[in-house]
């Protein structure tokens, strides 16, 4: 079964709060046996406590599938790109290094890259992935598009991303402030310069 | 003599913490549970409802239960991985008894011998000393069937005053000043009230790691238009994208609460209709906060007047609003003035007992709540009575079919019992699901306490480090083994069920707790034969008191996801919100809203002191304490679960880079913070998260890495809230890792 058309993954890191509910739930979806797919990043703990989840965007052409010289790497018709085959995958971590988003993992102990995949035994039926169901601030949202205009009405979604000169477009999408929407955005820039923990110093009022 | 039977490495090589990671079950593909068995976390004041999922009578894992509408399938890490608890291997299968003889400290003995050698010792120590001579300290995660057990056990079978509970810990200073201003002690709203305010002023409360689910509940609010005012030492993560922050030093807060009450009287940003209407006591009030002008208000509070002016406005022209505060203002010696300061400027507002208009302590024990209502609290008894009131001790008597001569007083605090068995004039201890050598402040007192006991016997699934102590230890029950009943933080009354049996000669709690009384022979009015027969007692003894549970029962809990409290009826169908125009209570009769004759709420002075151990020359900083995400309370259960553990392995020092430069401590180095009680030798934390003259270290943890051996034990006059946030530290590199750092495992 495919994942249903009308139900998307919605990010929203101004929300996350560092709890690492979705890493641990990660671990327990029967796709994933164990292994967490999604990764928290620290912005830059020294200065904020912003942090960012990171899953797999599944974007419409897959560089990661697109680099793979024993094309492990499956996207359904569904749009889910999924966990490299394990009879296929050589292991050589050419999708680690090409994905612009920074999602695979190389399990070296199962010589296999694996990755989100939106949860897929539980996604294909409907269900929600682990990681938006138990992320307890909604960073992490799974639902219809009519959901999240109605709870999120300072943002908007957005699922192109411009690296460097390539353009990314996305199932997954990230939802921006919609005063400052931007066409695209830029997902390494929160990374490398504490965008967002600066913005918290502005409202500080301190002696 | 109570000290540890053996080294404590030693002990610990046996009986952990050891660290469990996933079980080998869960791994192998296409495993389908037997069954599906809805319940609630096992730990924190927000009770999410969870599904656990048994195979071959074990827990292997959880479902999200999206249906539960306080949490809809949200959990923190803790409750995704709680289950890991059920098969762990440092679980008690049997009962056992101290013996230095053996490597680990402990010989198993057959349960009815250990139950007889509690007996014995009861009988011999009150025999010697009398009924007060033996105490009983039990844990605020009980169900409310338990905490209601164990109280009737201490005044029927024990017959002793000295009963208390480490919700005393907790949120006493709520409860009290929750009574001072309402007559009644729970949170005035649903959360579902939060996303339509349009102000919420969160107090001394990090929602990001210590309640988690709360968070959307807020941001909901801060999506529909809400303005978010976050009151801390620290940018905690519910801080960080607020719209303001107020960054008060520690212990401060009544000063503050003056002071934005100075504000909005001045700009006349109150609602006199309400007040008029549904108060007393405004005018001594209004004179008291006289003084606090903005600037004495900035220079006590060390924020910025900018802000208070800012804040005050906010809150003062807003049309509906959300006050919550946590420990961060609770845990002081004047906790209970905190509370009344934040209480004040609710009243003066006029905006509670309405949608949208509301006030709540954010509770932080899983049944923080129902636990103290109905009797594990040495002044309360079942339904929110009071002890000391003749007609309410009556009441109850007759209920257990006793004379009130023979029910015992007050009995003191939980601090106090340490103190008094330091002193000789308590020498024997049964405690239940309470680790006070972790959770209590000042622990080095604590363990030198312990040490006096003549016999100390420990009822827990783990042994804790306090239950190290113990003569004997009863291996009790985890929570997915039992069913019955708590109160999370909203008032709702929930309902635990049980997954899987006790493994190996494990009892449920309440069984212990009646053999004990059935050996001492002493077991009239304790032979309930499940839960749900405590249960329907409870409902009776609580009929017609302020915290009434006599219209719920199991059935109405699981049709309705819950009943809030009071419900005095079978028809009612509970109390989300309280102080609703027009609502009725047992106190006030029809007068008004509020739990008093008259049914008006109360102003009170909220009178401003320093922290009892204010900063100095020889201690120049501010420690304060508190929790991460990873870790629940004295870590006596998340220290085993492996993942848990691996998320924050190690408490650390938080520290601003101006400190850090000051002593030339870079992240990471070894720091040693000493107080006049003791010191710890932790890892740095460099952050502009916190406040330069404070630093900040979690108390999850015990021996030389626990906090609570630099905190100061000095307590509220009124609730005996000790001082957890707030004591004068020094700070100093270490030359490296301390020596003891080596031979223990993280998780220890
Ligand atoms: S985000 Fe990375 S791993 Fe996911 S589909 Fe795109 S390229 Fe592949
Ligand atoms: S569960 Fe949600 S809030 Fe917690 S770390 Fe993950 S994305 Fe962030
Ligand atoms: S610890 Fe609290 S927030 Fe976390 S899952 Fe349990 S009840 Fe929910």
């Amino acid at each position: 079964m495919p994942v249903p058309e009308h139900l998307e993954f919605f990010i929203d890191p101004s929300r996350c709060i560092g709890c690492e509910s979705c890493v641990q739930a990660c671990s327990e979806c029967d796709t994933h046996r164990g292994h967490s797919m999604i990764h928290l990043e620290y912005v830059e703990r020294s200065r904020t406590t912003q942090t960012t989840p990171v899953i797999c965007m599944h974007c419409d052409s897959p560089t990661c599938a697109e680099v793979c010289p024993a094309d492990a790497i499956k996207r359904t018709e569904d749009g889910v790109v999924q966990s490299a085959r394990k009879p296929r995958c050589i292991a050589c971590s050419n999708c680690v290094l090409a994905c612009p988003f920074g999602v695979p993992k190389m399990k070296s102990d199962l010589e296999l890259m694996m990755k989100c995949d939106m949860c897929y035994d539980r996604s294909s039926v409907g269900k929600k992935p682990m990681c938006a169901s138990v992320c307890p601030s909604q960073a992490l949202f799974f639902g219809t598009r009519e959901e999240i205009e109605r709870l999120r009405k300072r943002s908007a979604a957005v699922n192109r991303f411009r690296f460097g000169n390539q353009t990314v477009t996305t199932k997954v999408n990230m939802m921006v402030p919609r005063d400052a929407r931007p066409e695209y955005i830029d997902v390494a820039a929160a990374m490398e310069e504490d965008s967002l923990g600066g913005d918290i110093m502005l409202n500080v009022l301190s002696t | 003599m109570a000290t540890l039977p053996v080294e404590k490495l030693q002990i610990i090589q046996e009986f952990g913490p050891h660290g469990a990671f996933m079980s080998g079950i869960r791994l192998d593909p296409g495993v389908e549970p037997d069954r599906i068995v809805k319940t609630h976390c096992c730990f924190c004041g927000q009770q999410c409802g969870i599904q656990l999922k048994v195979k071959d009578e074990q827990v292997i894992g959880f479902e999200p239960w999206l249906e539960f509408p306080f949490n809809r399938g949200m959990l923190c890490p803790k409750g995704v991985k709680r289950y890991l608890q059920g098969s762990h291997p440092d679980r008690l299968l049997n009962a056992v008894e101290r013996d230095g003889s053996v490597p680990s400290g402990f010989k198993p003995i057959e349960y009815e011998a250990a139950i007889r050698r509690v007996a014995e010792a009861i009988k011999r120590i009150q025999n010697e000393h009398g009924p007060d001579s033996f105490a009983i300290l039990t844990g605020a995660s009980l169900t409310t069937e338990k905490a209601y057990l164990i109280g009737k056990f201490a005044r029927m079978a024990l017959r002793t005053a000295n009963i208390d509970y480490n919700g005393r810990l907790c949120m006493v200073s709520a409860a009290a000043g929750n009574k001072k201003a309402f007559g009644i002690d729970r949170a005035a709203n649903p959360w579902s009230d939060i996303p339509n305010s349009e102000v919420v002023w969160i107090s001394g409360a990090n929602v990001g790691e210590c309640a988690p689910i709360t968070t959307d509940y807020v941001w909901q609010a801060r999506e529909n238009g809400a303005k978010i005012i976050v009151v801390d030492p620290r940018i905690t993560p519910i801080a960080r994208t607020c719209d303001l922050f107020l960054p008060v030093k520690p212990g401060r807060d009544a000063a503050l609460f003056n002071g934005i009450l100075h504000l909005m009287i001045e700009h006349d940003w109150i609602d006199h209709a309400f007040i008029e209407g549904h108060t007393v006591g405004f005018d001594a009030v209004a004179a008291s906060v006289k003084e606090w002008t903005p600037q004495k208000t900035a220079d006590v509070t060390g924020i910025a007047v900018k802000a208070i002016q800012r804040a005050a406005e906010w809150w003062g022209t807003a049309k509906s609003s959300f006050l919550m505060h946590a420990r961060g203002i609770e845990h002081h010696a004047h906790g209970v003035q905190n509370v009344l300061g934040a209480i004040n400027i609710v009243l003066a507002s006029g905006r509670i007992g309405r949608e949208g208009g509301g006030y709540a302590t954010i509770t932080g024990q899983g049944n923080g709540q129902g636990g103290r209502e109905h009797g594990q609290k040495c002044d309360q008894l079942p339904g929110a009575r009071d002890i000391s009131n003749s007609e309410h001790r009556a009441f109850i008597c007759k209920v257990w079919g006793i004379e009130e001569a023979d029910l015992p007083k007050a009995g003191v605090d939980a601090y106090e019992i340490i103190r008094k068995i330091d002193r000789g004039e308590i020498r024997g201890l049964i405690s239940i699901c309470f680790n006070p050598q972790v959770s209590l402040p000042d622990n080095n007192f604590v363990s030198q306490a312990l040490d006096k006991l003549e016999f100390y016997a420990a009822i827990d699934f783990f042994l804790n480090e306090t239950a190290q102590h113990a003569d004997v230890v009863l291996p009790g029950s985890l929570h997915e083994e039992d069913e019955g009943t708590v109160t999370q933080l909203e008032g709702r009354v929930i309902k635990i069920n049980k997954a899987v049996d006790c493994p190996g000669e494990a009892r449920q709690d309440w069984k212990i707790i009646q053999d004990i009384a059935h050996a001492l022979g002493r077991e009239h009015g304790l032979t309930f034969a499940s839960p749900a027969e405590i249960f329907d007692e409870l409902r009776i003894a609580s009929k017609g008191g302020v915290a009434d549970y006599s219209g719920i029962t199991y059935e109405k809990i699981e049709n309705q996801f819950g009943v809030f409290w009071p419900c005095p009826s079978d028809d009612h169908p509970g109390t989300p919100r309280l102080f609703e125009p027009g609502s009725w209570n047992p106190v006030a009769k029809g007068s008004g809203p509020f739990y008093f004759p008259d049914g008006k709420a109360r102003f009170n002075i909220a009178e401003y002191r320093p922290p009892v151990e204010d900063t100095d020359a020889e201690y120049p900083l501010m420690l304060t304490t508190g929790r991460v995400v990873s870790h629940f309370l004295s870590g006596s259960q998340t220290r085993r679960i492996g993942p848990l553990v691996e998320q924050y392995p190690e408490p650390r020092i938080e520290m601003h880079p101006r400190l850090a430069e000051q002593h030339g401590i870079a992240d990471n180095d070894w720091v040693t913070a000493e107080t006049r009680r003791g010191d710890t030798t932790l890892r740095a934390m460099v952050v502009t998260t916190i406040r330069p003259d404070t630093i900040f270290i979690p108390y999850h943890w015990p021996g030389r890495k626990s906090a609570n051996q630099l905190t100061n034990s000095a307590q509220d006059p009124i609730s005996k809230i000790p001082e957890y946030k707030a004591c004068a530290v020094r700070i100093r590199k270490a030359q490296g890792p301390p020596d003891w750092e080596a031979e223990l495992e993280p998780q220890q």
